[in-house]
């Protein structure tokens, strides 16, 4: 689950990590009252306004605006609400935004030079074990660094039998060039953001970029945040946070009847048991010559109220030309989910693109019996190969 | 010969008296697996299926001298179950449970390293030994006893490849399911190394699927130490960046993670690589004949 900028630093200054400061806004005018009150809290003279929408790249976009008078926060806020963001991480249709945050100026000069730094935490997966990776070379993209110049990143891996130690955050700071208050707050700032990352159970904390302000204080400018769902159940006041309009409609909707389905922008449907063989199917589809329109694992119970709502998902998409059902039984039996198919088949009524049906497994013999004898404009098929040919003949 | 179980293992099932725990050891019963009891702490004394239960891990084993565990316990408690079983003594430790948080995996692959055991899984469908021992929650009757072996972090993929292995005439040694998620006990290679060193399975089947760099590990170690043929499947050729396919570990991350980077690399080391799925059975019977 992905958090918002301004949810992430809220859970990040409640760790004691310092964070640029703002007030989220939902219309201009509240713009405007956040950017009063942030000056009366801040003494911050500029604001920035940023676009709160679960992607990265928002500055490329168009979505991260300087202000400099209350005004031009009204006019930046007006515009950046309700616009369609797009960026190098949404699709070519963008993400509407429905909310900016107001945060404070905090590039304002003084006695030493701001820098930029790069810092993440998550899982290093080989290893099994957390790690923090950071770079002198933040607020631009970590993966060009990572191929440029890759000597200027550095990783710290967490012990989970003792956690962040003190002499690992001290080498972070001393590898970040840092020194004298701007050492110590970096210490801090590493052992903190730690902190938050180990308590609510995160998958990912990155942090683009980590700013050394001209005073010599470390703070957050960015948070980009991503929970480990399956640890929910235990963070409620976390889960609280999930913001619906971020998510496709037609996913969250399978989501809550045990579907596990996302989207994608082809024309052959598909309705798969495991996450495995579904992988698999849209690849087949593929290779067939046609495009997979989305994944759905219907996981281990297809029985005819999943399949009816799965297939209502997939037909809501126009550009489907056909649905490929690819079932291999084991526990779930065969002909169980066949007469499911058939059963949703006549809930549903009209249904005007050609279903194949590709049983396999415990009774797929007396289930393909079960489906061509329904009647229905279904074509039933038992070896994959053979769902494969089927898939090839409707969509060429 | 076989790997990791087989009809002289002695397997407990934790979670014994739950609603999945109850249906899975049926059927692992009913498939002659030597189900020798199981655990549900308050409920030590009682007798389920007609096998005792224990109280903890540790008494299960005093008393029936279990070597091999699955575990159906729900997400919240499955971590400290695992645990429980490795400090009682169990070899091998199979886990099925799906969605136990990452941070608590984090915790028991530390915490295991100080014991002989091996863990299979989370969020898998288990290992069978075909006409031995089902030690998970796969369909026992695709499994007819061969002579090819199984890796997979899939569930329904692995059926799938077990039945067109058996259709083509070759039959299953055992089949391996490591399970998806991002932390895992038991990696592809050393999966892939165990039927290696098994003298009855003469080919080994690789399924994959985006995400991690576990089959680009397998590969190069096949490429140097591998001495029978390997067929090898990736899904998700289709799969979108930066979304979580169903697997909690399955998800392209990096150029490395994509399902074409990873056939490249099995292919350069060796593996004969099949694009479609609905041709890993035809392939291992081409490469053994």
């Amino acid at each position: 689950m992905n958090l918002h900028e301004y949810q992430g630093k809220e859970i990040l200054s409640s760790y004691g990590v310092r964070i640029q400061r703002g007030i989220v806004a939902q219309s201009a005018d509240e713009a405007v009252a956040a950017a009063k009150k942030l000056q009366e809290e801040t003494g911050t003279g500029w604001w920035v306004v940023k676009a709160q929408v679960h992607a990265g790249g928002r500055g490329k976009g168009g979505g991260v605006k300087l202000a400099k008078s209350l005004e031009e926060v009204k006019q930046r806020a007006s515009e950046i609400i309700g616009m369609d963001l797009v960026t190098p991480q949404t699709s070519k249709e963008g993400k509407r935004v429905h909310q900016v945050l107001i945060a404070e100026d905090v590039y304002y000069p003084g006695e030493t030079e701001t820098s930029e730094i790069y810092m993440s935490v998550m899982l290093n997966r080989q290893a099994g074990r957390n790690m923090i990776v950071y770079s002198t070379e933040g607020g631009m993209d970590i993966e060009a660094v990572a191929e440029k110049t890759p000597e200027l990143i550095f990783t710290e891996e967490i012990d989970p039998k003792v956690g962040l130690l003190p002499f690992q955050a001290r080498q972070i700071a001393f590898n970040l060039g840092l020194e004298g208050v701007a050492f110590k707050e970096m210490v801090k700032f590493v052992t903190n953001l730690y902190k938050a990352y180990d308590s609510i159970d995160a998958a990912l904390f990155e942090i683009n970029p980590v700013l050394k302000t001209s005073d010599n204080k470390i703070m957050a400018v960015d948070a980009k945040v991503a929970i480990d769902g399956n640890s929910l159940f235990r963070h409620p006041d976390i889960a609280a946070l999930r913001d619906l309009r971020e998510e496709d409609a037609s996913e969250v909707e399978a989501g809550e009847a045990g579907l596990n389905f996302i989207k994608l922008d082809g024309n052959v449907g598909c309705m798969v048991n495991g996450a495995g063989l579904a992988m698999s199917t849209m690849d087949i589809i593929k290779m067939a010559g046609g495009n997979p329109a989305n994944f759905l694992d219907v996981g281990g119970t297809a029985d005819a109220a999943r399949v009816e709502k799965a297939f209502r998902i997939i037909l809501r998409e126009d550009n489907v030309k056909a649905i490929l059902v690819n079932i291999f039984g084991g526990i779930v039996r065969c002909d169980r989910v066949a007469q499911g198919i058939v059963d949703a088949y006549n809930n549903i009524g009209e249904i005007n693109v050609p279903i194949i049906v590709r049983l396999q497994g415990t009774n797929a013999v007396e289930a393909k019996e079960l489906i061509d004898k329904s009647g229905l404009k279904v074509h039933s098929v038992i070896a994959l190969q053979e769902a494969a040919d089927m898939v090839q003949e409707l969509v060429s | 010969m076989s790997v990791l179980v087989n009809k002289d293992s002695k397997i407990i099932v934790q979670g014994f008296t739950g609603k999945e725990g109850t249906f899975h050891a049926e059927q692992m019963i009913a498939y002659n697996t030597n189900v020798v009891g199981g655990v549900t702490p308050g409920k030590g004394g009682q007798t389920h299926l007609d096998r005792p239960v224990f109280n903890t891990v540790a008494d299960a084993v005093k008393e029936t001298g279990a070597d091999v565990s699955i575990i159906f316990v729900p997400p919240a408690f499955a971590a400290d179950s695992i645990m429980e079983a490795a400090a009682g003594g169990i070899k091998v430790i199979v886990t099925i449970t799906e969605g136990i948080p990452v941070k608590d995996m984090v915790v028991v692959k530390e915490y295991i390293k100080d014991f002989d055991c091996t863990l299979i899984g989370p969020n898998c469908p288990g290992v069978i030994t075909a006409d031995e021992a089902k030690v998970g929650i796969m369909p026992g009757f695709v499994f007819k006893k061969g002579k090819v072996g199984i890796v997979s972090k899939s569930g329904t993929l692995t059926y799938e490849a077990a039945d067109q292995v058996v259709k083509a005439g070759l039959g299953i040694t055992t089949a391996i399911g490591i399970g998806g998620d991002p932390i895992i006990g038991t990696t592809t290679k050393e999966a892939v190394e165990l039927l290696m060193n098994d003298p009855e399975t003469k080919g080994i089947v690789m399924i994959g699927e985006i995400g991690g760099n576990l089959e680009a590990v397998a590969a190069k170690w096949i490429k140097e130490n591998g001495t029978k043929p390997v067929v090898g499947f990736i899904a998700g050729e289709t799969a979108p960046v930066g979304r979580t396919m169903g697997h909690a570990g399955a998800i392209v991350g990096g150029a490395e993670d994509t399902a074409a980077a990873k056939k490249a690399i099995m292919r350069e080391c060796g593996i004969h690589v099949v694009d479609s799925p609905a041709h890993i059975g035809s392939k291992m019977a081409e490469v053994l004949a």
